[in-house]
């Protein structure tokens, strides 16, 4: 072990390529990173959101334009990122309020939890997706 | 008097507090808009507008705009904090981000109150 550690190249710089193919984050890490990725995309979103709303509510052939422009693939496409970014930061918000209760600190169980919150996150879009369509 | 703390380690409870607060307050509304939504479903623009017609369900979705302006102005600071260094730039984006969350919240009340 103490010349694996040694073998090891020293300082180690960030860089784009070390971000994306070198470092490998834990499961708990890409919970974490997703929840930010998912929470700046809908702080965009929601003027799309919010136009769409508007449209829907305006009158019964804005109601029907909106429908129509639904069912547009790329923008159903589009919605679904959108369903599942809420879906994920709902799932990881609950359980970063669980941590923060005390609850589920062990490796074993942070790693458990990692992938119950990815998995749900994943499996509501597809409910929600194919309740919508 | 000015009793104001301006060092320490308290400063940040308050938003702390208030980014979970409107998290529970959002989450109950999905729940309940969800439920709402599945059980009235097939959704057609009277269903729709009846819906949003109703004081209670008016209220509801201001709180949780609220609750979303609220939420999305902690967050998106917080990533700003952390990724943009520049002091001028940082500041330039985090003023944009106040006004586009406060554009968001009225045209949200224009759209509950039309």
């Amino acid at each position: 072990m103490p010349q694996a550690a040694a073998n090891k190249k020293r300082p180690k710089y960030l860089n784009l390529t070390a971000l994306l193919f070198e470092i490998r984050l834990p499961l708990a890490g890409w919970v974490s990173i997703l929840h930010r990725i998912s929470g700046a995309l809908m702080f965009v979103a929601t003027l799309w959101l919010l136009f769409m709303l508007d449209r829907s509510l305006a009158s019964e052939r804005e109601f029907e334009f909106v429908r129509h422009y639904l069912g547009l693939v790329p923008v159903k496409l589009a919605l679904l990122v959108l369903i599942w970014a809420y879906c994920h930061h709902f799932c990881a918000g609950i359980r970063f309020l669980l941590l923060e209760t005390q609850r589920g600190w062990d490796k074993p169980t942070a790693r458990l939890t990692s992938i119950i919150v990815l998995v749900a996150g994943l499996a509501l879009t597809v409910l929600f997706g194919a309740k919508l369509w | 008097m000015v009793s104001r703390i301006v060092v320490g380690a308290h400063y940040g409870w308050r938003d702390w507090l208030a980014q979970r607060v409107t998290a529970v307050v959002m989450a109950l509304y999905s729940v309940i808009l969800a439920a709402v939504l599945l059980r009235r479903a097939p959704i057609d623009y009277g269903v729709w507008r009846e819906l949003f017609a109703q004081g209670w369900m008016r209220v509801a979705t201001l709180l949780f705009a609220v609750s979303v302006a609220w939420h999305m102005w902690i967050g998106v600071r917080d990533i700003l904090m952390d990724y943009v260094k520049p002091v001028g730039l940082r500041l330039a984006l985090q003023v944009f981000v106040v006004l586009t969350v406060a554009g968001y919240l009225g045209w949200t009340v224009q759209i509950l109150w039309r």
